[in-house]
């Protein structure tokens, strides 16, 4: 399986995501709607499938009433925001001191050998990309990693085994 | 057994809804300063109990408060700093998940003695699912009548809402908060003019951690001559403690300011030692940001004192043989671990958390990192060690924002104390490729 990319890789909106931006742009007072960009930004890289494209970008400008590269320049600090494809499932592996003296390497090499995988990198049928991420708030239950929302702590190759499993049996929610 | 304040009811099944929160005593602190005292008085009562800004900094919060300008027809804010990015800090976390009400409730009171009639809890975007479990917990409050308009009759109005961070160490710092809630990217203002004067909008904003603002709470419900009985004579009260690293049961942990540092590593109630038996090498107590620790300056300052948990016990003897309490993120290195492979692993992560405005940090904290990596991977020199105290003292008070300093300071403090093991890299290459210093000095020194 490949991933269909396009440039072209707006997102449709249902009405009730339009609604859900709505709401948050409504949480900031009048004229300062341009507060709501990280949020909206979260809410269509969801829709769009786990990656903000410059189309989605411009769609947010137009949400918001400002310029494009308002939206280019906070979704380029911010790491959290994808610039590019990535595969159904992220793995973002805390690599940050704590978890690295109870055996984060360990964990990001294991996954790399049993994904066949880079960190940067996204597997060869689409499934998975593995990234490293800084320090997530987790330390005392690492080594750790996030995937969708979700936080899988306290991790050892046999858990790691068996997320991989639930992804691949579509148990936990993936990106597109 | 210390007592408890924050954490008290955290095992009370359901204590995350309004109901089960409100009947262990939830939002008492709302009704006594809505309906008896004045906003300067919640002021008063918070600087008479003394409570150090618990972000890490440690600033005191009444006095910060009594900052904040008050010019007629402007808003004010209050922000809640919920961006927890410091590495060995998880403890506002576990309170926001667990018991959201808690936050909600000092920042109602808060609110209420600064004069804001609309704050925003600013939480890193990674905790997408607190935020949830926060915004449900204000649906909630609202609900009953403790958010919204004049709130249980008193005339105050306030509006609180939930903002998330896109992933960026950087946003922690106040002035970077603030940018970023404004929707941009997260480069901290040049001070001043200080948040109390312009921050959110360019109105007067004040920003302070999670769990200073939950403590808020405790100070209010049994008055600051209570609340000043707990701790020691400048560190009152309690204190959350996110433990991890090499310890036998890290998580979070609400002390009494005061308790010794060996108690807290060892004792059943909290660390239960050091994993797998192993012997302790080095402690940094406050997170990343603070000066590591060599094992004889642990339980015991220079002076030969038992070491405590508190401000000043923990800053004993300065940059020379002490560190600080910080954000009370407490990272424990057992025997076997490396000291320059966990200095490059910090340096790498200002490097990567440098927001770039300030070339002496930008470049520095690039060069650092570089720097660190040949030594721990068996390239570097002698002359490495002296560049990098070099490189440090020309990032140490030359940059916009407090990371700078943060990143110098804990490779300046890595070397005073370990100087023999940066050596030991240098003169023993090929051996320090193969893995972590403590466990191989064994076999080859
Ligand atoms: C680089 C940097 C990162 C910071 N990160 C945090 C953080 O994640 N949480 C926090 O509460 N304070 C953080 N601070 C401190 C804040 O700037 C500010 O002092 C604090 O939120 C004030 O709250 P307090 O007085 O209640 O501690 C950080 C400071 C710097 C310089
Ligand atoms: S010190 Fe570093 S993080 Fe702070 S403003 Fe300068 S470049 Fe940015
Ligand atoms: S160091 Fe990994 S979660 Fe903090």
């Amino acid at each position: 399986m490949k991933i269909e990319v396009t440039q072209k890789s707006r997102p449709v909106l249902s009405a009730e995501k339009m609604a859900e931006i709505q709401g948050v742009i409504s949480q900031f007072p009048e004229g300062k709607s341009k507060s709501a960009v990280i949020r909206i930004l979260h809410i269509v890289e969801e829709e769009a499938g786990g990656w903000l494209s410059p189309d989605t970008m411009d769609m947010v400008a137009e949400i918001l009433n400002i310029q494009p590269i308002e939206v280019y320049e906070v979704a380029t600090f911010y790491t959290m925001f994808n610039l590019n494809p990535v595969g159904k499932y992220i793995f973002e592996v805390c690599r940050t001191g704590p978890c690295m003296l109870v055996g984060s390497d360990n964990i990001i090499e294991y996954i790399e050998n049993k994904l066949d995988v880079k960190v940067g990198g996204t597997t060869a049928d689409g499934m998975f990309t593995l990234k490293t991420a800084e320090c997530l708030g987790a330390c005392g239950y690492g080594p750790m990693l996030q995937c969708g929302k979700h936080y899988h702590e306290h991790l050892t190759p046999t858990k790691v085994d068996e997320l991989i499993e639930a992804c691949r049996k579509g148990e936990i929610k993936a990106n597109f | 057994m210390g007592r408890k304040l924050l954490l008290e009811h955290i095992d009370v099944p359901g204590i995350e809804t309004f109901d089960v929160y409100r009947k262990n005593g939830g939002y008492r602190s709302v009704e006594k300063a809505l309906k008896t005292m004045s906003p300067e008085d919640v002021v008063e009562e918070v600087k008479k109990a003394n409570l150090k800004g618990r972000g890490g900094a440690g600033f005191p919060t009444g006095l910060k408060w009594s900052f904040l300008a008050k010019p007629e027809g402007v808003p004010r804010y209050l922000l809640c700093n919920a961006d927890e990015s410091e590495p060995g800090t998880f403890k506002d976390r576990y309170l926001m998940e667990k018991i959201p009400h808690l936050l909600i409730e000092g920042m109602i009171v808060s609110s209420y003695a600064l004069g804001s009639n609309l704050s925003y809890i600013y939480i890193r975007g990674e905790y997408m699912w607190v935020l949830e479990i926060l915004e449900k917990a204000i649906a909630e409050a609202y609900a009953k009548g403790f958010l919204g308009k004049n709130i249980l009759g008193s005339g105050f109005d306030l509006d609180l809402r939930v903002a998330p961070g896109g992933g960026a160490y950087i946003c922690g710092e106040e002035t970077a908060l603030i940018e970023s809630l404004e929707g941009k990217r997260g480069n901290p203002r040049i001070k001043p003019p200080f948040p109390a004067v312009k921050g959110l909008w360019g109105c007067p904003t004040v920003v302070n951690n999670v769990e200073s603002l939950a403590t808020v709470v405790p100070i209010i419900n049994d008055g600051a001559e209570e609340y000043t009985k707990l701790g020691t004579d400048a560190s009152n009260g309690t204190k959350l403690i996110s433990a991890c690293g090499n310890v036998t049961r890290g998580g979070v942990y609400e002390i009494e300011l005061g308790i010794s540092v060996e108690e807290f590593i060892y004792g059943d109630e909290w660390c239960r030692g050091i994993a797998n038996n192993k012997k302790i090498k080095a402690l940094v107590p406050g997170g990343s940001s603070v000066p590591i620790l060599p094992a004889h300056l642990i339980t015991k300052t220079a002076a030969g004192e038992n070491r405590l948990m508190s401000y000043e016990s923990l800053a004993d003897g300065g940059f020379a043989s002490g560190s600080m309490l910080g954000s009370g993120g407490f990272i424990v290195f057992d025997e076997d671990q490396c000291i320059v492979r966990n200095t490059w692993n910090f340096a790498r992560f200002y490097a990567h958390e440098s927001c770039g405005q300030c070339s002496p940090c930008r470049e520095g904290t690039g060069w650092m990192e570089k720097v660190l990596h040949r030594l721990e991977n068996g390239k570097g020199n002698m002359r490495d060690i002296e560049l990098l105290a070099d490189i440090n003292k020309k990032i140490e008070g030359n940059t916009i924002c407090p990371l700078g300093d943060a990143a110098a300071w804990p490779v300046a403090a890595a070397i005073r104390h370990f100087r023999e093991e940066f050596e030991w890299h240098v003169t023993h290459p090929e051996d320090a490729v193969k893995g972590n210093y403590g466990l191989l000095k064994g076999i080859t020194v």
